[in-house]
């Protein structure tokens, strides 16, 4: 068997090939970000029963030991039922893990162990475009896993509305924030083990001070300024709103601080991962 | 860094001119040039640490020179990097296969990532497959294969989009002699295509096989470059002695060779003596047991740079 390597002569393949021209291609090219997707979305196809499993029963879970457990001792909470309380909630938990620890361990490996990262840098695919559509492969997923909880309400009793049609967005833009951020402690850590740290000092509190089983309004004025600045305080937020009913005014704060929460921690990703991957 | 003009003459695949990269006190490149002529197979030639393989990640974009300027395919680098890389093949010396996915697929994801116009991908997939001789194994996943057909794989993988420039990093280090021959005849028809391959390599065999020309490479410099066959005749001659016995008679022959001028070097339990066609045949007498044979590439470097290569 020989090599064929002269140019085909179908007509798509006519036009001039990629590079054949000085002008210097875009530094975020859709192109390049969609090849990275498919990768991802053909690689899922092979796991996702694992990974549906892990990222929608432990959220469930949660909300049946803490629903049904606490919700025997708390009837409601602001005028909900317990459960619907903490169901909503849940959604923002199925996120967050969804979404951080895939960008951990998975960008950690795959640059460190598998190498997969030097072999896509070695076409025309800039490190950008490999970490943003990396971490929105993780974002669409963390949007369906979030609703997981969700629809377990509802089998509790939580009534249906339209505001839910926008979860699977709000889980999404809750879930691209901490995909990057993810990604960004991937390259700043010094080894896996590090993760055990960042998984106790942050991503614990995180949930504990997002009002997902417990209203903050209860706690210290400083602890719930705190809470301000964490973002899965917002999702819960939104996702609250979402259900009971919307609160335009304070939701569009939710909405700008979930998207500037993104962009900057897609910024210090891309940053310290091009370090990392550049030498 | 690079010069402000895009375009460059074609004849040569890749030029680097005074490329210099220092990782922490460590220099790996230390002011290496090289042009590698379009439609040749050039080999890296050099033992682990010279600076190849970050020679090769400087052609991606992947590593940054500090200073010197480096042209791919007419394209300055790292300006036009990803210009550059749409129009090259890279094969890395480590396999970063996706295991879980079948040979298919894995070519199928590099087709998209190389730019393939998706009516033609299923196409190129099929026939880079074939050109591995995959084809039986096309639905199999990669982590079922053999250590022979992962690399026949890695390479499919990088010829998808019919690259003109084919860059392979050490492409059979770790394998049996047995597959480095099948991969020797895959890059053999590459080459016999037209493509330019840059490969690395510090097996003499397989430069001496393969490659036009060879650039020895020594502490990130290149110190000798030409055919392989010139250059053996250049630094070796035709033949080398290789001389046996106690360490007592090792270093009496050493002496000798540099009384007569003749370069020599200690292998192990031998002295090879180069050049050795020129020795008189009364002098190689005294020399007791010994054996003559081909100068090869190692000599070669050997005599350059006082290092050996490894394998």
């Amino acid at each position: 068997m020989t090599i064929d390597n002269t140019p085909a002569s179908s007509p798509s393949s006519a036009r001039p090939p990629l590079g054949t021209t000085a002008t210097p291609l875009k530094a975020v090219e859709t192109t390049a970000f969609a090849g990275v997707f498919q990768r991802e979305a053909t690689l899922f196809r092979r796991s996702w029963p694992a990974t549906t499993f892990g990222s929608i029963v432990e959220p469930t879970i949660n909300l049946i030991a803490f629903g049904f457990g606490l919700g025997a001792l708390v009837a409601s909470v602001q005028g909900i039922p317990y459960i619907q309380f903490v169901g909503t909630g849940t959604v923002a938990t199925a996120v967050l893990f969804s979404s951080i620890f895939a960008g951990m361990y998975d960008t950690y490996v795959k640059r460190y162990y598998w190498k997969t990262y030097d072999g896509i840098l070695a076409t025309p695919v800039d490190v950008p475009e490999l970490f943003m559509a990396e971490g929105t492969w993780i974002a669409v997923k963390a949007g369906i896993f979030g609703c997981a909880p969700l629809l377990i309400a509802m089998l509790f009793g939580l009534p249906p509305s339209w505001g839910m049609l926008a979860i699977p967005f709000i889980c999404f833009l809750t879930g691209l924030g901490f995909a990057f951020m993810g990604q960004w402690f991937s390259a700043i850590v010094p080894s896996m083990d590090a993760f055990t740290y960042v998984q106790s000092a942050l991503v614990t509190p995180l949930f504990l001070l997002a009002g997902i089983y417990f209203p903050l309004s209860n706690l210290p004025q400083w602890v719930q300024s705190l809470a301000l600045a964490n973002p899965l305080y917002h999702c819960v937020n939104l996702v609250r709103d979402a259900v009971f009913g919307w609160q335009p005014a304070a939701d569009v704060g939710h909405v700008a601080a979930l998207a500037v929460f993104a962009a900057l921690m897609c910024a210090l990703s891309v940053r310290a991962l091009r370090r990392k991957l550049i030498d | 860094m690079t010069s402000s003009s895009p375009t460059h003459t074609t004849e040569y695949a890749i030029q680097l001119s005074n490329v210099m990269k220092t990782f922490g006190e460590t220099r790996a490149v230390n002011g290496l040039t090289l042009d590698v002529p379009t439609g040749i197979c050039m080999g890296l030639l050099g033992p682990n640490g010279a600076g190849k393989s970050t020679t090769m990640r400087m052609l991606t974009g992947q590593a940054l020179a500090d200073s010197g300027d480096i042209n791919v395919l007419g394209l300055p680098i790292p300006k036009h990097s990803k210009q550059a890389r749409a129009r090259m093949g890279v094969v890395p010396q480590r396999e970063n296969l996706d295991e879980e996915l079948t040979c298919r697929q894995n070519v199928a994801i590099w087709s998209t990532l190389l730019r393939v116009p998706r009516r033609d991908r299923d196409h190129a997939v099929d026939r880079v497959l074939a050109a591995a001789q995959l084809t039986d194994r096309a639905d199999s996943k990669a982590s079922t294969l053999s250590g022979g057909m992962r690399r026949r794989l890695l390479i499919a993988r990088s010829l998808v989009h019919q690259p003109r420039l084919v860059l392979l990093d050490e492409p059979t280090v770790g394998l049996d002699p047995q597959i480095r021959g099948d991969i020797w005849t895959l890059i053999d028809e590459l080459r016999s295509s037209g493509v330019t391959v840059l490969m690395s390599t510090h097996y003499i065999e397989e430069a001496e096989r393969l490659c036009d020309d060879v650039a020895v490479v020594s502490h990130g410099q290149v110190i000798a470059q030409g055919a392989p066959s010139v250059l053996v005749a250049e630094y070796a001659g035709v033949e080398a002695l290789e001389c046996f016995g106690s360490p007592d008679r090792l270093a009496m022959i050493e002496a000798r060779c540099e009384e007569l001028g003749f370069p020599s070097r200690r292998t192990g339990p031998t002295v090879s003596i180069l050049r050795a066609e020129a020795i008189p045949l009364h002098v190689v007498e005294g020399f007791g047991e010994a054996i003559r044979r081909p100068a090869n590439l190692e000599d070669v470097f050997v005599r350059l740079t006082g290092e050996r290569l490894e394998g």
